[in-house]
């Protein structure tokens, strides 16, 4: 037993470190402190200076412009980013449609995407959820319909993230209705510019309008934009799910997130002292930083049993890393709201910035509030924690 | 970075669960724990043929120089199988202040003599008032002649009934609260003037009340800097944290696979209550919350060793947190999925809640750990 990081490793993690330190930009870098929102232009300029260090799609095959690190590498890769901290890599691209092209897409398909993808030619978004399928995904019913050269689209997406930016969409249709309802769904890629789909944002209680609709009218995509075999789209989106889960723990972005609210709970005065001297204030924080430590040694432990692992399958214990990191994340949000205390109430419309309003309160304060509602996503996206619960009582304890 | 046993700690793993697994079934463990004296000289001994007694000793004391890891093995071990012998006390305790702080006439009177199993040891530290501050301490020790005497009671000693000798933290100097002033010393449990009123610990370990009254001892009985001995008390209590730690890891997964078992052969409605989603879902926390003790108890027995006392004292701190916690959600949980069988003396359920409560409140428990996690700063800095 070790828990120590090699020596090349530590060579590796002072090399990310330096890098960020350098090369992530003050503002975007400065949002993200204060728990702002991010823009378009922040995020395609972040991930392109990462490309072009080669950094930008580190988990896909070294052929496609992976980097070939060990899982130890892409852990510290992953954890010095949040730390900096540094936007993540836009996952539609990367994450998710980047690894099922290259795994299972026709070399034309990689040759014209995945350049575009590791730079944000083109944002991609994600056509999984609809109005009647969400944990019970395999339930969808948007319908693929071939007409020669042609596929006809019909049906709705939602929860689209970012899909107002998005110059391309992966979607999960059903192309053969009669099969079980695994069997029958494909995996079709769409340029957002073709006549008959419509995005319609969605606010949510934050206020933001960070997810949408995705409409789809008689949609005619091109045949070839058929990913892989026809109603295999299923075992796609296990294997685009199941993909890099380590980083879902965030286990270096609450670490942050924890030192911004020891930040702000010095500044921030109760009877008289810094809430920081209020034990019970100060033992909510110590609570969750010694959930913190376990969650990251938990992490630790596997990321370092990935790398002996032979098979390629998704690691049932990383459904462990989602709640408990989802649960932490949530923790650190409510704290920081509760840290400002009235101010806390005031609403500061995202939609104002730039406006010439002044704040009001301490100018940290605004963003709070929003961040606590905005999280409560994170145990509902990706599989929400009673899901992963699901998934552990029959993967682990063969309930 | 690796969290796999070498071969010789999977040996030793595989070694001590076979000799358990042998001699220390569930009706075993019921005849020792009704037996007068609690636990087993027998098996004591096998264990000292097993060499575990002297694992953690230098070899030229009849150890194995076993580290942090073998301990924690052999404590999952014991919390597995729910072991009443002291070893605890004896051989991480009393024989782990021995080990790292003592002379060498100390080390070779007393190691080779708890390796062998011919003696057994207490660490008589906590008072009446004192609760878990290890520096409260109103046990006098006078100098006296060559060496000191000493006047003051001890309470919930464990093992202190039937050791052989123990190691009793006195105050030289200073007062009552005061880190400064205190020493360590080996008395006789037969010497004069001290009196034991023992009895048994909720979990059916044993322990004692002891009395001191004008207990002399001579100057080499002194272990370490006489006044000078609360760092000392800190690293020794650290080690009980993590070897308690390691403990607790054989004490929640046997509760959390106990449970597992139950849900899945236990018929109501026609159908294995496993297949009851909400009954799963608490068993997926409890696994959580199992995991995560395990993840602490890993940092804690790999930093027990580390120089820097602030850095290990919050490391183990934030451990004996997560421990406490999990002992109480993990332990609560089982009770309740076993239903009313969970409630009796019968199975072996209950007896693993009870260790896991007594863990949380021995040297300190959540909350006091927890506080004492955040009075030094805690893990992260302010930005």
């Amino acid at each position: 037993m070790d828990l120590n990081f090699t020596k090349e490793e530590i060579a590796f993690r002072d090399e990310v470190r330096d890098f960020f330190k350098k090369n992530v930009p003050a503002d975007t870098q400065q949002k993200l402190i204060e728990g702002r929102k991010l823009e378009k232009a922040d995020i395609v300029n972040w991930q392109r200076i990462l490309n072009k260090k080669g950094w930008a799609v580190s988990n896909w095959p070294k052929e496609y412009g992976g980097t070939g690190w060990t899982p130890v590498q892409k852990y510290i890769f992953l954890e010095e980013l949040q730390r900096a901290p540094a936007p993540d890599p836009l996952p539609f691209g990367v994450s998710m449609v980047g690894p099922v092209i290259a795994a299972f897409g026709s070399e034309e398909q990689k040759k014209r995407f995945l350049p575009r993808i590791a730079n944000i030619d083109d944002w991609w978004c994600q056509g999984f959820s609809e109005p009647g399928a969400g944990s019970d995904l395999a339930g969808l019913s948007t319908k693929a319909v071939r007409e020669g050269d042609f596929w006809i689209i019909n049906g709705q997406k939602t929860w689209t993230t970012l899909a107002q930016y998005a110059d391309w969409i992966f979607v999960l249709a059903r192309t053969d209705t009669k099969a079980k309802k695994q069997e029958g769904i494909s995996f079709i890629l769409c340029d957002m510019k073709t006549p008959g789909i419509t995005v319609r944002p969605i606010q949510l209680i934050d206020g933001g309008k960070e997810v949408n609709e995705v409409f789809f009218d008689n949609v005619k995509v091109p045949y070839e934009n058929l990913v892989g075999q026809e109603n295999r789209g299923w075992d796609y989106a296990k294997f685009l799910l199941g993909n890099e889960r380590t980083g879902i723990a965030r286990v270096g972005i609450s670490k942050e997130r924890v030192r911004r609210l020891k930040e702000l709970a010095k500044l921030e005065v109760s009877g008289g002292k810094p809430m920081m001297e209020d034990p019970r204030f100060r033992a909510k924080i110590s609570q969750i930083e010694v959930e913190l430590k376990a969650l990251e040694m938990t992490q630790m432990r596997v990321v370092a049993a990935e790398g002996k692992r032979r098979d390629n399958k998704p690691d049932p214990a990383s459904s462990i890393l989602k709640i408990k990191g989802s649960e932490i994340q949530q923790n650190i949000t409510d704290l920081l709201m509760e840290v400002v205390g009235p101010f806390a109430l005031p609403f500061a419309d995202e939609d104002a910035n730039g406006s010439n309003e002044l704040p009001v309160g301490p100018d940290y304060a605004g963003p709070l509030a929003p961040i606590y509602f905005n999280y409560r996503k994170v145990s509902i996206y990706g599989g929400s924690n009673e899901i992963q619960k699901n998934i552990i009582a029959k993967a682990i304890l063969g309930l | 970075m690796d969290f796999e046993f070498s071969e010789e700690q999977q040996l030793l793993k595989d070694s001590i669960e076979g000799l358990l697994g042998d001699k220390y079934d569930f009706e075993r463990r019921k005849k020792i724990l009704e037996s007068a004296d609690g636990w087993s000289r027998e098996i004591w001994k096998q264990f000292a043929e097993l060499g575990i007694l002297g694992l953690p000793f230098a070899e030229e004391h009849g150890g194995i120089g076993g580290g942090p890891v073998e301990t924690m093995i052999v404590m999952s071990t014991i919390g597995n199988a729910l072991v009443l012998e002291p070893y605890l006390p004896t051989v991480v305790l009393a024989g782990g202040l021995i080990r790292r702080f003592g002379t060498d006439a100390q080390k070779n009177k007393y190691l080779p003599q708890i390796a062998e199993g011919k003696i057994t040891g207490a660490f008589a530290h906590t008072e009446r008032q004192s609760r878990y501050d290890l520096f409260d301490v109103k046990t006098t020790a006078k100098a006296a002649g060559n060496g000191f005497t000493l006047d003051g009671s001890k309470s919930v000693v464990l093992n202190g009934d039937q050791a052989d000798f123990i190691i009793v933290t006195a105050r030289i100097s200073g007062n009552s609260r005061d880190k400064d002033g205190l020493g360590l010393f080996i008395v006789d449990a037969k010497a004069n003037g001290v009196s034991r009123r023992g009895y048994r610990t909720i979990d059916g370990l044993t322990a004692a009340e002891i009395q001191f009254s004008g207990v002399k001892v001579e100057a080499d009985s002194v272990i370490g800097k006489p006044g000078a001995a609360y760092p000392l008390i800190e690293q020794i209590v650290d080690d009980g944290i993590a070897a308690l730690c390691g403990e607790a890891v054989g004490v929640f997964s046997a509760l959390t696979e106990a449970t597992t078992d139950y849900l899945r052969t236990r018929k109501q409605f026609g159908v294995n209550i496993g297949s009851f989603q909400v009954l799963q879902h608490r068993n997926v926390e409890m696994l959580i919350a199992a995991e995560q003790a395990k993840s602490m108890t890993f940092l804690a027995t790999m930093m027990v060793n580390e120089k820097d006392p602030v850095t290990r004292r919050k490391t183990m701190a934030a451990a004996k947190t997560q421990i406490g916690r999990s002992a109480q959600f993990v332990g609560e949980q089982a009770i309740q999925l076993h239903g009313g069988i969970g409630m009796t003396m019968e199975l072996k359920v209950g007896h693993w809640f009870k260790r896991a409560t007594a863990i949380d409140i021995q040297f300190g428990d959540a909350d006091y750990h927890l506080e004492q996690f955040g009075n030094m700063g805690g893990f992260e800095s302010a930005a």
